[in-house]
């Protein structure tokens, strides 16, 4: 490094600065070079964003106004809001949405407490913490394609050691027991990550004022109440929050596990099978804008929970 | 750190240790299970036990004579490698930009980065499919890689640019001082420093890649871009009786040796990573 240094320290030498400007520009030069590398250096990632994620958000608005099933498509037409008609008025896309919710609903609310309990273990435990860090994290890096057939086989009557266990009943073809597993592959899947998170909270609360606390005489449980969750709460709302969109999303599992049948779809299940299976573009797509719209809302409402704590609303700390 | 527990008497050591047991029972068990069947015999696949009675290889010789499954992990292992490192190069350099500079947009970026990873997938599935069919990118790496670029970015540019914050900006000064243009500070001075931050962003962009199924089923059709968690899904016996659990667990355990080997080296860094990206966000 030192060697840059000298070297630069020469650059330096043979062109001064350009800092002080002679007449009043708006933008001192310095500011308007620094401008431009920002601009570069964003360059590359915004345009990818935005040409993956813009144009085909506004084509499949345009692909879901119109009657397009591959399996016809001389039989293309414009029908305007005749999808949306179809689809809302589908007793198919409402058992997905109800699944969807319910799934998403009860697994994060478990995954919070479980979670909780899990960051609480990882933050203040007095042996073997890095073994528990460590496997925690297996959970969470492991395909959810690979956890998802590990639950398959184990709750296969025969093959697997749960069905076993339990009586050999087929769990995985009936809708409740189906949907139970499926919510508990989540929730092992998805606890470690929840729990990362909060610990990163956990981390955030003073060991003084809890101490302080105590000497007090709080109860260990009215310190967590009301010292440590009032300090965590931006973590676990941003936990939450994450949780909850890729909870929406739950595809994978599904897949693996039921692949939507007996009324297991969720809202992305249908949609995958409307499109890759059914080849119908204009449904599929129809489905693609819904869902955009209810996680836009998810979104929202956290957001005004968040209030300023809004990570997109963050310009980068203070300065 | 230890809390406010106070001493560590052999109690509360015994204690920590159940607790301790029971994570990690609840974090291998489904991890162990698979790695048991994987090495059952086709004998003895069915039997419901939790530990193989008879140890076998045949389920990995299986799966390593087919091209179905090699060319899925060749797949699989170009497409996320090649996609990490563009998502962070890509992922750097912005993150540089918002944690340093000071220039318009900034704030329109880091937003659409923010509704980008909470975008739902499925959404884009069905226009993509149309386009890259139109756009012949159907069924082929770049197929792939574009989208787990995209979706890559976000977790990049918050992870980085937490750790950039992090980085002691004097020394940019002082490179400053010393006559260097803002993009040779970030070349000598920051790149070096920043190198660990680099390095856990481009293992949790792997993981997410390695990891993806929607797009790889949805936007693949052969298996010449197939990658393995799609491929896992398409096994089916040699024969119409066979069972393809045996196939399906051995290709399984083989995807999570990357990542058990990430978890075991990398747990400080992951976990760095994963919890600055979102809380400071």
């Amino acid at each position: 490094m030192s060697h840059a240094t000298t070297e630069d320290t020469a650059k330096a030498a043979a062109a001064p600065k350009p800092v002080a400007p002679k007449k009043k520009v708006a933008l001192s030069e310095g500011k308007r070079a620094e401008r431009k590398l920002g601009w570069l250096l964003c360059a590359p990632a915004a345009i990818t964003m935005i040409a993956v994620t813009g144009w085909p958000i506004l084509y499949s608005l345009l692909l879901s106004m119109q009657r397009f099933d591959l399996k016809f498509p001389d039989r293309t037409e414009w029908i305007w809001f005749d999808n949306y008609v179809t689809v809302l008025s589908s007793p198919y896309w409402w058992n997905a949405v109800w699944v969807t919710v319910v799934l998403t609903v009860v697994t994060v609310a478990i995954e919070l407490v479980l979670g909780m309990s899990l960051a609480l273990i990882m933050h203040r435990a007095l042996v073997g913490r890095g073994i528990v860090r460590t496997t925690t994290l297996i959970p969470y890096g492991i395909v959810t394609v690979v956890a998802a057939f590990s639950w398959r086989f184990a709750w296969t009557p025969g093959t697997g050691y749960l069905a076993e266990a339990l009586g050999g009943d087929p769990v995985l073809t009936e809708k409740i027991p189906a949907l139970m597993v499926v919510g508990l592959a989540e929730i092992w899947k998805t606890t470690p990550f929840m729990a990362l998170l909060l610990m990163a909270g956990l981390a955030l609360v003073p060991d003084d004022l809890l101490k302080a606390a105590a000497m007090d005489g709080a109860s260990g449980w009215q310190r967590f109440i009301k010292i440590t969750v009032p300090i965590m709460k931006p973590a676990i709302l941003v936990a939450l929050l994450f949780r909850t969109l890729d909870a929406f999303r739950i595809f994978d599992n599904l897949f693996v596990l039921t692949a939507g049948s007996q009324g297991t779809s969720s809202v992305s299940m249908l949609t995958y099978n409307n499109l890759i299976k059914g080849l119908n573009l204009g449904i599929g797509s129809t489905m693609s804008v819904l869902i955009f719209i209810m996680v836009a809302i998810i979104a929202f409402v956290f957001i005004k929970l968040f209030g300023t704590a809004a990570p997109g609303s963050d310009d980068g700390g203070k300065r | 750190m230890a809390g406010i527990g106070g001493a560590e008497t052999p109690a509360k050591k015994w204690g920590w240790g159940v607790l301790n047991t029971v994570v990690v029972i609840y974090a291998l068990i489904p991890v162990l299970w698979i790695v048991s069947l994987s090495f059952k015999s086709s004998k003895t696949l069915a039997d419901g036990n939790f530990i193989p009675r008879e140890w076998s290889l045949e389920n990995y010789q299986n799966i390593f004579s087919t091209s179905e499954f090699t060319r899925a992990l060749i797949n699989s292992i170009g497409i996320a490698i090649i996609a990490t490192a563009i998502a962070v190069v890509f992922g750097t350099m912005a993150a540089y930009a918002i944690a340093r500079l000071d220039f318009p947009g900034k704030n329109l970026l880091v937003g659409v980065s923010l509704l980008i990873a909470m975008f739902p997938q499925v959404s884009l599935v069905s226009p993509l499919f149309e386009i890259e069919r139109s756009l012949g990118l159907f069924d082929t790496w770049p197929g792939l890689i574009l989208p787990y670029i995209t979706f890559a970015l976000p977790l990049a540019i918050y992870t980085l640019s937490a750790f950039f914050r992090e980085i002691p900006w004097e020394l940019e000064k002082a490179a400053k001082m010393d006559g260097a243009t803002p993009g040779q500070a970030f070349r000598r001075v920051i790149a070096p420093l920043a190198a660990p931050g680099v390095f856990t962003t481009a293992i949790l962009v792997f993981i997410f890649c390695w990891n993806d199924f929607l797009f790889a089923i949805s936007l693949t059709s052969t298996e010449q871009s197939r990658t393995v968690p799609v491929a896992l899904s398409f096994f089916t016996g040699s024969s119409q009786f066979e069972d393809p659990a045996g196939s399906i667990a051995a290709a399984a355990v083989v995807i999570t040796i990357p990542i058990i080997i990430f978890v075991l080296f990398f747990q400080r860094r992951i976990v760095a990573g994963l919890t600055s990206g979102a809380v400071k966000g």
